[in-house]
């Protein structure tokens, strides 16, 4: 089932009593989202994201636009008439009932045509239960499950009924990290498995970048860019999408455009194929450094972290926007750490170039992004 | 060093334990020893004999056994109904959202004004005298009625104002309670419920209920005891005379033998009171039972 939004808007009323401006948590959201697809929402606290899944999931009602599923404008729609199944942040399984009766519980309230056997219950019920793999844990309470097999269960609940669209809320932030890797491949397989739709919330860049087919990163309720985890990360909208992806994050140095060629703090680092003279925010991802004696781009060293797969070259440079500088070395070709200086070639493609005013790409061929 | 550590905690305790010790168990220790003795006089400290004699009269007394029968009426009728009807109240309460701190505060003010007052707006609510109707009677005559004397008339209806009473100046607190449990339940399991197309009644069945349930149980039990020791209501609305009034109950009747017209019996006091603890300590075991074989059965 294809997802559409169209124009999505919703504005909260005020809550101060002085200030009463509405709040814009979701701004004039479009997006269609393919059949069969994870999309994961990305973006700080406070961004809009939740906001965007209650939405979909029929919670929220909003204050503009229209959302699709298929060609079904379900808009008006309660949400239990959405069919959609939602994952809660914190699992919200009914406490006091066992699991089977947590993944009963939507079963049960099936009315009129809808309505099954209990044996029929029973089987879809243990239907849900393989694909997450929790059927030995059936009867047991949910205070006496860890918290990754609560995460189980929930969504067994949510997909007993087989929704046409699956939502999930923060899936991985109440699990240990261990877990949260496992978790977030079991998360894949069980779409992949069911082909059902999927859109999750993530503040974690990381986890939404390593499972989604596509993620949209959003920003005070503004969607800033869509796309492939990949083509996001190598193609950043903005600053923003460019300081908010990867992980160390991405080097932002203050630097200027002369000649074809990118100055930073003096040194003319990098050839441009960037005509007239402007300044620039120039950001360089930490992988995107090259030790070389001879490099052009010269940084006072300050530190060395030796992480086994490869290292981390810290240092300072007075254009840079942040205290230190990130530089990861692969460790293949035998660096002597004694003798080491913090001197960069750059490599290309892990440089971007940004407008001071609009934070905004500068593509090469001189046109703003 | 450990015993040294048990030591301090009995250290702690001492005060606690000293004050319930002289201030509840002893007296209770007391009373069980009067209710053997008979006829303990407190200004000579004498007594004849000892015996099961007092119990024996206790229970044969007319005045006793109303007083029992009406406790069990009181009891019986008001704890289910107030807690059904506070329950009704605050989920209603907790749905509406304009004007919820006003209806709150209306709900409370019985809690905070005096028992002896609140009789006395009901005497006039519900009198008949030869010159005037109260309100209620006022009413049952606009709907066709007649008249009927709720503070002297006939037993029923002395009963049904005593359990009304009972009723609304208890409600409050439960009210309270109950508000508060509703609210303590996390709104992602109504989300989670709603999404899943729960009607309202099989939310309410099925969520609401089984999660505020300690707090209902709570209420059950301390409604129990709470009606069982009543007696103030009763002198409120049918002054001290109670048992003339055929409205005594356990307690009225123990501080009548103790004080009252009749006073100057604390052996059958004693062996009243010690009967009334007996049948309370009954009621809220039984009541812990059923509870605990309630939580194994949802477990």
């Amino acid at each position: 089932m294809k997802v559409v939004l169209q124009n999505l808007t919703k504005k909260f009323p005020g809550r101060e009593r002085k200030n009463r401006t509405e709040v814009v948590a979701v701004n004039d959201f479009s997006f269609e989202i393919p059949d069969g697809k994870l999309i994961g929402l990305l973006g700080p606290s406070g961004c809009g994201k939740s906001t965007t899944l209650n939405l979909i999931s029929g919670l929220l009602k909003p204050t503009g636009g229209r959302i699709f599923f298929g060609e079904d404008d379900v808009t008006d729609l309660p949400p239990e008439n959405r069919g959609i199944g939602l994952v809660f942040q914190n699992y919200a399984l009914y406490p006091h009932l066992t699991v089977k009766q947590n993944i009963l519980f939507p079963l049960q309230n099936l009315k009129g045509k809808d309505k099954l056997s209990k044996a029929e219950m029973l089987e879809k019920a243990k239907e849900a239960a393989r694909l997450v793999q929790i059927e030995e844990l059936m009867e047991r309470k949910p205070g006496e499950l860890s918290g990754g097999q609560q995460q189980r269960v929930a969504i067994a609940r949510a997909l007993v009924k087989m929704p046409r669209v699956l939502l999930l809320d923060e899936p991985l932030s109440n699990l240990d990290a261990r877990l949260r890797l496992q978790t977030r491949e079991e998360i894949r397989r069980i779409q992949k498995e069911t082909g059902i739709t999927t859109i999750f919330v993530t503040h974690d860049q990381e986890e939404a970048m390593s499972i989604s087919d596509m993620i949209v990163v959003m920003k005070e309720g503004i969607v800033q860019q869509i796309g492939k985890p990949q083509e996001v990360y190598d193609n950043p909208a903005n600053l923003f999408v460019a300081k908010f992806l990867g992980t160390p994050p991405i080097n932002v140095f203050n630097g200027q455009i002369r000649n074809n060629k990118l100055y930073i703090g003096g040194d003319a680092v990098l050839d441009v194929k960037i005509s007239g003279n402007r300044e620039v925010y120039a950001g360089i991802r930490p992988e995107g450094f090259l030790l070389r004696e001879d490099g052009p781009f010269m940084c006072e060293l300050s530190g060395i972290e030796v992480m086994g797969r490869d290292i981390s070259v810290l240092s300072s440079n007075k254009a840079s926007v942040n205290p230190t500088v990130r530089a990861i070395i692969g460790t293949e070709n035998n660096i002597n750490i004694e003798k080491l200086s913090a001197r960069f070639a750059l490599a290309p493609h892990k440089v971007f170039l940004f407008d001071k005013e609009t934070e905004r790409k500068i593509e090469p061929n001189g046109q703003e992004g | 060093m450990k015993k040294f550590g048990s030591l301090k905690a009995w250290l702690y305790l001492l005060p606690a334990i000293l004050f319930l010790g002289v201030f509840m168990v002893y007296p209770l220790f007391d009373v069980f020893v009067y209710s053997f003795e008979e006829g303990y006089n407190s200004a000579s400290q004498t007594y004849f004999g000892t015996g099961m004699y007092n119990y024996s009269y206790v229970l044969h007394d007319p005045y006793f056994l109303q007083a029992v029968k009406n406790t069990f009426i009181l009891v019986i009728i008001t704890v289910p109904l107030s807690t059904g009807l506070a329950l009704l109240i605050s989920v209603g309460l907790t749905a509406i959202r304009p004007l919820r701190n006003l209806f709150q505060t209306i709900y409370f003010l019985p809690y905070v004004t005096n028992t002896l007052a609140v009789g006395l707006v009901f005497m006039i609510l519900f009198k008949k005298t030869a010159y005037s109707d109260g309100l209620v009677n006022l009413l049952i005559n606009l709907f066709g009625g007649k008249s009927v004397d709720f503070i002297d008339g006939p037993y029923w209806a002395k009963m049904f104002v005593l359990c009304f009473y009972t009723v609304w100046v208890v409600l409050p607190f439960k009210i309270l309670i109950l508000t508060s449990a509703l609210s303590s339940v996390n709104q992602e399991y109504y989300n989670a419920a709603r999404v899943d197309g729960t009607s309202s009644f099989r939310i309410f069945r099925r969520i609401t209920l089984p999660m505020i349930s300690p707090m209902i149980f709570y209420l059950v039990i301390t409604g129990f005891i709470g009606a069982f020791k009543a007696y103030s209501d009763a002198v409120a609305l049918f002054g001290t005379n109670l048992n003339a009034a055929e409205m005594n109950t356990i307690v009225g009747y123990v501080y009548d033998m103790l004080y009252g017209d009749s006073g100057g019996y604390p052996s059958y006091a004693s062996a009243a009171a010690i009967i009334l603890f007996a049948i309370v300590l009954t009621i809220t075991s039984i009541n812990l039972l059923a509870n605990k074989r309630r939580q194994v059965s949802i477990l």
